[in-house]
């Protein structure tokens, strides 16, 4: 009979199938006119990723440009003042331009040169995948163009200034809810129009596929690096791994190479907002249905018509209303688990880990310190819990002043 | 027999191609559907595309993006795209309707009912932006057991070999979109689309027709030379809307019938 292991291998090895199929979930729900690149994308992506040459000059960027590896941390102060499991950070903050999200960027404009296309475009929301984008255009002399929501540009100004630093164009996004959804749609026409020299780089695990593959092959990197970096400090696995989840790429960088792991508990972490039940939230997974939105079958918010719904959360990276295919799978399989931070929650966690750890945290991975912190009390001290620690928060400075009268 | 397989044979009799004005179901309020649907007919449309209106609609440009924002705002969901098609066949037992949305609001309100009730309301076709052959097998399946023809996009884009695929789920007509974008952007390059038309008529018998950047009754005239169908979207939309709500229906018509007329052969007229 086939162990509980052997089944959870043999479905990390057969995920997604060749079409991105995760389950029921991911797959390819767009225009007619985007298939002939994503199917291009796909095959340059299959060779690719075997390719010896691409995987070097991959490493070799990660590690001298992004400044791979990050250290993982123990959170000494954190843990007592917790009480329970030792808790660890991945050091994700500490990457060239503050987050994870270059990992992604960085492979995708690599996929970008071999593909020769000269231009690329990207969306975002609280600007970190604007940002990561316009770096590496800058750095490959490529065009950039990023899409953000005029709701959005208006409350992340530094990281529109950044972005135009770079070189990249911000075009604001008018349309709908004019926020982080509205810019993928927008961002998606642009593809549509321009698909013969233009690159979409798409700044987490969902899509049409092949990106939610690829985005988690190339931020695969956070798990494997961290799995080798507790055998080496502690001699063991962790007992528990804690990523935000916004669409998911943090975590999922995170947790692949763990999947195979049985003893490895999973929790990804959404953002709950001012609560569940009040509606203004953005957690797919725990509050969500199934259903069909930018190019993939996944979990995501809607009203009883089938339209989209705004999402709220005080970390604009989180705030979308859709959720990776491959998390979805996740969740059904049982193999990860998924919890809500509200807001509160997530500032308060803030705060402490400015005070407790000397550490300004993205808001975003608030979340995931402060489900942690819940975590790890009812955890046992000889057990280790693993956070990422997926962006820093000098970007958040302004909104957390914000939110606590503070007129900077 | 399908509405859409009799109304495509009696124009090939009469040697004529189809008129196929879009318009978004709820655009400008539910209330007006029905009217601007028939306002269509009287000035000569051969079948209708009703959009269903989404929140995300990525494949639209801005002016069928506002309509439907519009329509939603007024409370357009898909139990009432279906209440404007059963209101509109109490006096309209023939023209073909084809419902072109997104497949979110299907999934929420659940496929097969659905389709059922599509077909109960007298709905003759289905164009579903985000549902490409690779993912409509059951789709497909399912609308053909109610009688529903799916209608399929090709772009210039499509290889030989995809053009297959496509055609192996595809019934009614095929939906060439003329050029790499959005609704209602660009130009028309006739030339291009004319040689594409003919390109895809080597892996189907059946009808072409051609969208997406069609304005005028010029372009109309030049693309029933050449093609079975005429689908002109966007530019309706914008007249419809700049008439305002009282005025939708009369605007409606008004835009239509110069290209009708344009479209239609004279010794047919005569």
């Amino acid at each position: 009979m086939q162990t509980a292991a052997e089944a959870v291998q043999k479905r990390a090895e057969q995920v997604p199938d060749e079409r991105g199929h995760f389950g029921p979930y991911g797959g390819l729900y767009v225009a007619e006119t985007l298939m002939a690149a994503l199917q291009e994308l796909a095959e340059q992506y299959q060779r690719l990723s075997r390719d010896e040459q691409f995987q070097r000059t991959f490493a070799a960027d990660l590690a001298e440009y992004v400044g791979r590896p990050s250290p993982i941390y123990f959170a000494r102060r954190l843990t007592e003042k917790v009480g329970g499991a030792r808790i660890f950070f991945k050091r994700e903050d500490l990457n060239h331009t503050g987050a994870h999200k270059i990992n992604n960027t960085v492979g995708q404009a690599l996929l970008a040169r071999h593909l020769g296309k000269r231009r690329v475009i990207a969306e975002t929301g609280a600007g970190q995948h604007g940002v990561a984008s316009a770096t590496v255009a800058a750095r490959l002399g490529m065009e950039c163009v990023v899409y953000m929501g005029s709701t959005d540009i208006a409350r992340q100004a530094p990281n529109v200034y950044r972005m135009k630093l770079l070189g990249a164009e911000v075009r604001p996004v008018e349309s709908g809810s004019r926020t982080l959804k509205d810019a993928l749609n927008e961002a998606l026409r642009d593809w549509v129009t321009n698909v013969d020299d233009t690159f979409y780089i798409i700044g987490t695990v969902a899509g049409p596929h092949p990106y939610p593959l690829l985005v988690r092959d190339f931020n695969a990197v956070v798990g494997r690096e961290a799995r080798q970096q507790m055998l080496d400090r502690e001699g063991r696995l962790p007992d528990a791994l804690v990523a935000c989840v916004g669409g998911g790429s943090n975590a999922l960088g995170l947790f692949h190479p763990f999947i195979d792991d049985e003893g490895v508990a999973l929790y990804g972490v959404e953002a709950a907002g001012k609560g569940l039940e009040t509606g203004e939230h953005a957690a797919s997974l725990c509050a969500g249905r199934v259903g069909v939105l930018h190019g993939n079958k996944t979990y995501l918010l809607d009203n009883n018509a089938g339209q989209i719904t705004e999402t709220h959360s005080v970390s604009a990276g989180l705030d979308y209303p859709g959720v990776g295919p491959e998390h979805a799978w996740l969740k059904d399989t049982g193999r990860a688990n998924y919890v809500a931070i509200r807001d509160d929650e997530a500032l308060s966690a803030f705060h402490d880990l400015c005070r407790v750890e000397g550490i300004i945290p993205a808001l975003e991975s608030s979340h995931a310190v402060a489900y942690a912190m819940k975590l790890a009390a009812k955890m046992k001290p000889d057990q280790t819990i693993l956070v990422n620690l997926s962006g820093r928060g000098d970007k958040d400075v302004n909104t957390v002043a914000a939110i606590e009268g503070i007129d900077l | 027999m399908n509405r859409i397989d009799a109304r495509f044979e009696e124009l090939k009799r009469q040697g004529r191609a189809a008129l196929i004005p879009y318009v978004t179901a709820g655009d400008p309020t539910p209330d007006h559907t029905v009217d601007i649907l028939h306002a269509l007919t009287s000035a000569g449309a051969d079948m209708i595309e009703l959009g269903m209106p989404f929140s995300d609609p990525m494949a639209d440009g801005p002016v069928i993006q506002a309509a439907c924002e519009r329509a939603l705002s007024q409370g357009a969901d898909l139990a009432g795209v279906l209440a404007s098609v059963d209101g509109f066949r109490r006096e309209d037992a023939d023209t073909p309707i084809i419902l072109m949305g997104y497949m979110n609001p299907i999934e929420r309100f659940g496929t097969q009912e659905f389709l059922r009730a599509a077909a109960r309301a007298g709905v003759d076709g289905l164009l579903i932006v985000d549902l490409p052959p690779e993912e409509s097998a059951e789709f497909n399946r399912d609308a053909a057991g109610q009688g529903i023809h799916q209608v399929f996009l090709v772009a210039p884009t499509t290889s030989e070999a995809r053009l297959d695929s496509v055609m192996a789920q595809a019934r009614g007509f095929v939906y060439y979109v003329s050029f790499k974008g959005i609704t209602g952007a660009s130009h028309l390059a006739t030339g291009e689309v004319s040689e594409a038309v003919g390109r895809i008529r080597g892996h189907t018998e059946l009808p072409i027709g051609v969208g997406f950047g069609i304005k005028s009754a010029d372009d109309a005239r030049q693309v029933a030379g050449f093609a079975d169908a005429v689908v002109i979207g966007s530019a309706l939309v914008d007249a419809v809307f700049r008439a305002g709500p009282e005025h939708s229906a009369e605007a409606a018509h008004r835009f239509l019938a110069p290209i009708h007329q344009a479209m239609t052969p004279e010794e047919a007229t005569a």
